[in-house]
């Protein structure tokens, strides 16, 4: 075996004073080969961005090495100045951030950022640099690279500007690629591509690549070698193949048992009587339209029929763009629709105004994406969960007792006197379940209510959620990018793609035995689907 | 809040700002002791220096009236117009821009032409022709400075308004059936109190400033002693006695400058990210 590149002895990272633990990576060891792929997977606050930022010498004001050794071939990174550390960046180990939007500048043109990147390390000659660039972005599988060179961040896609990021970080062919959550922005068909751009390119480079990941999909798919962190320690590593196949740590079990299973959770239960019926529903958005540009329209939702029954969970699932937040926003008219009824019983929800609006939104209620925008900061949360029977004409002593009862059955008790800032994501997922049956609704419409979340606290959600809805016979409309979730928990899944329906029917269908050639796109992408299998 | 107080406490301007306002607050609630007779009523000989008679430290002016009583009778009224108009124009400027940002569409244009209208006028012009129009008063001042200062309020409220209006939070609370105003008032507004604040204390600096201004300018109330007053008073014979015109003057300087410093101290407290990379 050829000698590692990059060796990290017994790392430690301290964190500032007053954090919930004292090292953010403590007594860390892992070493990168060339032409190896090495994924460093855990939960949020596991410590796995912070290694990778040591690694790079980037680490956050307040927070540094300890401890421990960063080896760059003969070099020792810790204790470098910054000058070295910047000479060293870029030229032998360059970074891939999470969101390519946000690690771009909007008002500079794709080549221009990547000569930067020559220009910073006084390479090449300015024309020579353009001329490269281009290079780099035939090499990273631009369609039109030539064309792409010319454009701005915000005329590509998620996917394309994931491919620029990388374009700039093979700029000065360094020997070691970090990548940060690479493709966790990312469709799964995108993803599906920049997981192979990278094996690629890793494999034609024989560079060493550190993988950051929380999905063990993505790791079944590219990995050579696992490490497993939590809370800042090592607790397993070894070959993909081993640990995927064998965990020996309870963690890593727990990690991986916690991934749904990409196969239909569980028979379609018997068809009951309709609940809400969706009759023809077309929403467009028009934007621009000045003097010398054409309206621009885009069919968010497209001519949808649905019928959802009583107590039955259907899944929306599609990319992002395929109008299926759209279509939910409808359902509780938090947007208005072009075409269409919402029938719940007799009432049409899309028509109604004023107090028949209030009592129809009172039937079906909503959760949120994500948990930190959806619970407003100056308020207790028992009163938050209180404030809508309160506007429903509740008198106030009963609907606190109401939000406490409800906050005890999604498993808080006693946090009603609490701010929303003292719970943690998961915690803040299950407020804003105790919100939407806080009105006791027929429907409840869960927009991406998980994502957000590790797949540990993910799977405790979706369970809560699930006994909720046979506890409370409720009809669960659930919209996600994530089929293994969709699968898991959904009597009938809706694909959308580009606010059109394009396959619906019963898990087992849907996911088994796809009619689509969308559906089946979509499902060929999920990373890691034939480890899944092999498991099953 | 203690997170609150060690940040405030952190910039040291801030501090100095606090003390320096402290103080003018103390002269005003004791002048009325310190100095038993009226500011107006002539104490010593016209044109004394300050320093020669211990009797009037900071001097006299034209008419022999003792300079640092001025001043301390002076400290209330700048720090009453300066409060109250603030107050008066965040009544004004906040249900204005908050109904703008909340309903958009044409309440949104209605009344934003509406404060446009304030804002092309030349604030200090159109405060000169709102006290002419009335009798010059207290009261009157307060309103013209009060009219002529909320159209800022009225924006920031606007857009702060606008930027919440699409979190997730307000939508959730549009869902369970609260009426606009409830949505306004409890979920809102609470959440735009910070800039706010800091918006008020910068106000009351301008309006201490346009009060001197209006003052110095002899639109003022005839029966207050006020800091700009004494300094149009002295503005004639600045070359024979400078005192008359600059003891008032640092007066202004300082608490204008106490204002600001608190501001930018109670902006770097409620807004912790900013002031970290400020640090």
């Amino acid at each position: 075996m050829t000698d590692p590149i990059v060796r990290i002895e017994n790392l430690k990272i301290a964190l500032p004073e007053g954090a919930d633990r004292p090292y953010a990576v403590d007594t860390c060891s892992f070493d990168l080969f060339p032409g190896k792929i090495l994924c460093v997977v855990g939960e949020s606050g596991s410590g796995k961005s912070m290694s990778a930022n040591a690694l790079m010498g980037l680490l956050p004001e307040g927070v540094h090495v300890s401890d421990g050794r960063i080896r760059l071939g003969e070099r020792d990174l810790v204790g470098l100045t910054d000058e070295e550390m910047r000479d060293l960046r870029g030229r032998r180990v360059a970074m891939i951030f999470q969101e390519p939007l946000s690690a771009l500048n909007p008002l500079m043109r794709i080549e221009d950022q990547i000569a930067e990147v020559f220009e910073a390390h006084g390479l090449l000659k300015p024309a020579e640099r353009k001329k490269r660039a281009v290079e780099l972005l035939t090499e990273v599988g631009l369609p039109d690279p030539a064309r792409a060179a010319r454009a701005y961040p915000h005329q590509l896609s998620g996917g394309q500007r994931q491919r620029v990021v990388i374009a700039m970080a093979l700029a000065l062919e360094p020997e070691v690629l970090v990548a940060d959550e690479p493709t966790t922005a990312l469709d799964v068909t995108t993803q599906a591509q920049i997981l192979e751009l990278i094996r690629t390119l890793q494999v034609e480079r024989n560079m060493a690549v550190m993988f950051i990941t929380h999905d063990f999909g993505v790791v079944a798919e590219i990995a050579d070698h696992v490490t497993v962190m939590q809370l800042g320690k090592i607790v397993e590593e070894g070959p993909a193949a081993k640990v995927l196949s064998n965990p020996q740590h309870p963690y890593t079990r727990k990690l991986i048992d916690a991934i749904p299973k990409l196969r239909a959770g569980r028979a379609a239960a018997p068809a009951r009587e309709p609940l809400m019926e969706v009759k023809g529903v077309s929403k467009t958005y028009r934007s621009g339209g000045g003097l010398f540009r054409p309206v621009r329209e885009v069919h968010a939702v497209k001519d949808i029929n649905l019928t959802i029954g009583r107590g039955e969970t259907i899944g929306i699932v599609g990319e992002s763009g395929s109008g299926k937040s759209s279509f939910g926003r409808c359902l509780v008219r938090l947007q208005d629709t072009d075409e269409g009824q919402i029938l719940l019983g007799d009432q049409d929800i899309t028509k109604a105004q004023g107090k028949d609006l209030q009592e129809l939104r009172a039937k079906v209620q909503m959760i949120f994406q994500d948990p930190y925008s959806s619970l407003n900061p100056r308020i207790r949360v028992g009163r938050t969960i209180a404030d809508g029977p309160i506007a429903h004409g509740t008198p106030v002593a009963q609907a606190m007792a109401e939000a406490d009862a409800l906050l005890e059955r999604v498993g808080l008790p006693g946090a009603g006197k609490r701010y929303p800032h003292e719970f943690s994501g998961g915690q803040r997922q299950r407020i804003g379940i105790a919100r939407a049956l806080a009105l006791k609704p027929q429907v409840i419409v869960a927009d991406e209510a998980v994502s957000a979340l590790d797949v540990s606290i993910q799977a405790q959600v979706l369970e809560l959620l699930d006994e909720l809805k046979r506890e409370l016979d409720l009809s669960l409309v659930f919209i996600t990018h994530d089929l293994r979730v969709a699968a898991q928990i959904c009597d009938r899944v809706m694909v959308m793609q580009k606010g059109e329906c394009v396959e619906i029917g019963p898990g087992s269908q849907v996911f088994d035995n796809p009619s689509h050639p969308y559906t089946r796109s979509l499902i060929e992408a999920i990373p890691g689907k034939d480890w899944d299998a092999e498991a099953a | 809040m203690s997170n609150f107080w060690t940040t405030f406490k952190g910039n040291k301007g801030a501090v100095v700002g606090l003390v320096i306002l402290a103080i003018v607050l103390l002269a005003s609630i004791f002048a009325p002791m310190l100095y038993t007779t009226s500011p107006w009523d002539m104490v010593n000989m016209p044109f004394m220096a300050p320093g020669v008679d211990s009797s009037v430290p900071l001097g006299t002016d034209t008419l022999g009236r003792d300079i640092a009583s001025g001043l301390a009778h002076g400290a209330y009224i700048s720090l009453l117009v300066g409060f109250v108009s603030t107050i008066v124009s965040l009544c004004i400027g906040i249900p204005l821009g908050a109904a703008a940002g909340y309903f958009g569409g044409w309440v949104d244009d209605v009344l934003m032409r509406i404060t446009e209208f304030f804002q092309v006028i030349p604030s200090f012009a159109f405060a000169i022709v709102l006290v002419a129009i009335f009798e010059p008063s207290i009261t009157s001042m307060i309103v013209a400075i009060a009219v002529v200062s909320w159209p800022p309020v009225a924006r920031l409220l606007r857009g702060e308004v606008m930027s919440l209006k699409h979190r997730e939070f307000i939508e959730a609370a549009e869902l369970s059936g609260q009426s606009g105003f409830t949505i306004i008032t409890r979920q809102i507004l609470p959440n735009t109190i910070s800039p706010v604040i800091v918006l008020a204390s910068m106000m009351v600096a301008t309006a201490i400033l346009t009060e001197s201004a209006l003052s110095f300018m002899g639109l003022g109330d005839p029966n207050v002693m006020s800091w700009g007053y004494i300094i149009g008073a002295g503005r004639t014979v600045l070359q024979q006695a400078w005192w008359i015109s600059f003891f008032p003057g640092v007066a202004i300087l300082l608490t204008v400058l106490a204002f600001n410093l608190i501001g930018e101290g109670l902006n770097d407290a409620l807004n912790p990210r900013l002031a970290k990379r400020r640090g």
